[in-house]
């Protein structure tokens, strides 16, 4: 079996491959000199489809695909995703692309910048505005992170039409009815940047995670704060006891094992570096509660950041964990976090990683 | 029309296409790129963004002088000129 690894980097994205995710095959750089800030992996149906985000700074932000790993990319003329005439919008970077569930083939989400959440039902080749989003009443008021303005995570429940869609800066929203309308889900997070008692929305939650057994439970990477949810997203609660910080990007959660989540702590958002350089990863195995430092094989000495979707995990068993850093490194673990071997060195910086077995 | 090489592949290869554009009075930049936009779409939104803006990082010249300097796309383009496109210094 076949495990295939997406590494999207400042410039450019790569593609490693391995049998025994231990030793790994790293290709040469697709799309050079394009930022990729998003990619999926695309395996339903028996096909392997690779959707990329991607942009650069002459000639602007498009999705591009390719169904033969990487030999040939295309796109259409008009762009996958395109802001219609009356929005006065363009779009300046796509965040995510998430493939929906098995039942639904066909059907991808995209989060962008500006906020604006996408829907295709042609596999991710067109894209159409979530209108329900775009034109809530709360839209003026979202603000943008350091990164910009965007809908960076977009979570389609595998059981029902719930969707949860998590923005900076605006918070959690989440939909009932499959994206035509939204309501903001943040009772319990924190803005401690805001003045005053929490606001219902506004939150910099930087990224959401679902869980495997119960797909109400959620668990949330704030800008501070660490959280998790037991009723789809209505309240939230901390689970930050137990971390060295409540600071981070990236939040897991185990595809197969309930309870499992995954978080890779920076010291704070004024410091932005693992805890003493020591990267490391922090596991729970009861959805929280408890928390152990695991990351044999991940380096001391580093004081470089994991973005938010540059960890992930694969759909192996044991479930296989990924990071990738802003110093061009990547490194994987097949044993659910305990010890990571290195995949890549030397690539600029990594935004974005997903892995998955081909089918 | 020239391009810069980083777009030629949007032109089956070439670094330069005919456009024939029909106005009742001078032909502006933004009816040259609304040509363009018909006959190369892939081509023209590496050039405008979906709103029609030109991308930042992206000069388009008219005998020799970059649009934004004139009247931007509203600037004339003589019959015959060859308008540039090239991308200006920038990134890292």
């Amino acid at each position: 079996m076949t495990t295939l690894l997406a590494i999207g980097t400042r410039k450019g994205l790569w593609l490693a491959t391995t049998d025994d995710r231990r030793t790994w095959q790293l290709s040469e750089p697709h799309l050079l000199m394009h930022e990729v800030p998003a990619v999926a992996l695309d395996t339903r149906g028996g096909r392997t489809r690779l959707l990329v985000g991607t942009r650069s700074e002459h000639w602007g932000p498009t999705v591009v695909r390719s169904d033969d790993l990487g030999a040939t990319w295309q796109e259409p003329d008009h762009g996958a995703i395109r802001f219609p005439d009356d929005t006065d919008a363009a779009l300046e970077r796509v965040w995510q692309i998430r493939p929906d569930a098995a039942e639904r083939p066909g059907v991808v989400w995209a989060g962008c910048e500006p906020i604006s959440v996408w829907r295709s039902t042609d596999g991710g080749e067109h894209f159409d505005l979530v209108r329900g989003l775009w034109d809530h009443p709360h839209r003026s008021e979202w603000g943008a992170g350091y990164g910009g303005a965007a809908a960076h995570t977009v979570l389609p429940s595998p059981v029902d039409d719930t969707v949860h869609v998590a923005m900076s800066t605006g918070g959690v929203y989440r939909s009932d009815d499959g994206g035509a309308t939204w309501a903001p889900r943040n009772t319990g997070i924190s803005a401690y940047f805001m003045p005053g008692p929490e606001p219902e929305f506004g939150q910099c939650v930087h990224k959401v995670a679902r869980d495997a057994e119960d797909p109400r439970r959620l668990y949330a990477q704030n800008h501070h704060g660490v959280y998790r949810s037991d009723d789809a997203g209505d309240t939230w609660h901390s689970i930050a006891e137990g971390l060295p910080s409540d600071f981070g990007f990236a939040v897991l959660a185990d595809p197969r094992t309930g309870g499992r989540v995954w978080v890779v702590p920076l010291v704070a958002d004024a410091e932005r570096v693992p805890p003493g350089g020591r990267l490391a990863v922090h596991r729970s195995d009861d959805a929280g509660r408890t928390w152990t430092t695991c990351g044999d094989g991940l380096p001391d000495g580093h004081w470089n950041a994991v973005l938010r979707d540059a960890a992930c995990v694969d759909d192996d068993d044991p479930t296989g964990v990924y990071l990738g850093s802003r110093s061009g490194e990547v490194w994987a673990s097949r044993d659910g976090g305990d010890g990571f071997v290195r995949v890549a060195d030397g690539l600029p910086d990594v935004l974005c990683v997903r892995a998955a077995r081909l089918p | 029309m020239r391009v810069p090489r980083a777009l030629a592949a949007d032109l089956g290869g070439a670094r330069e296409t005919d456009l024939v554009v029909t106005a009742a009075g001078p032909v502006s930049v933004r009816e040259v790129l609304d040509v363009l936009a018909q006959q190369h779409p892939a081509l023209a939104r590496r050039v405008r963004d979906e709103r029609g803006e030109l991308r930042r990082f992206v000069n388009v010249y008219v005998s020799g002088e970059e649009v934004r300097r004139l009247d931007g796309q509203a600037t004339a383009v003589p019959a015959g000129t060859t308008v540039e496109v090239v991308q200006s210094v920038a990134g890292g």
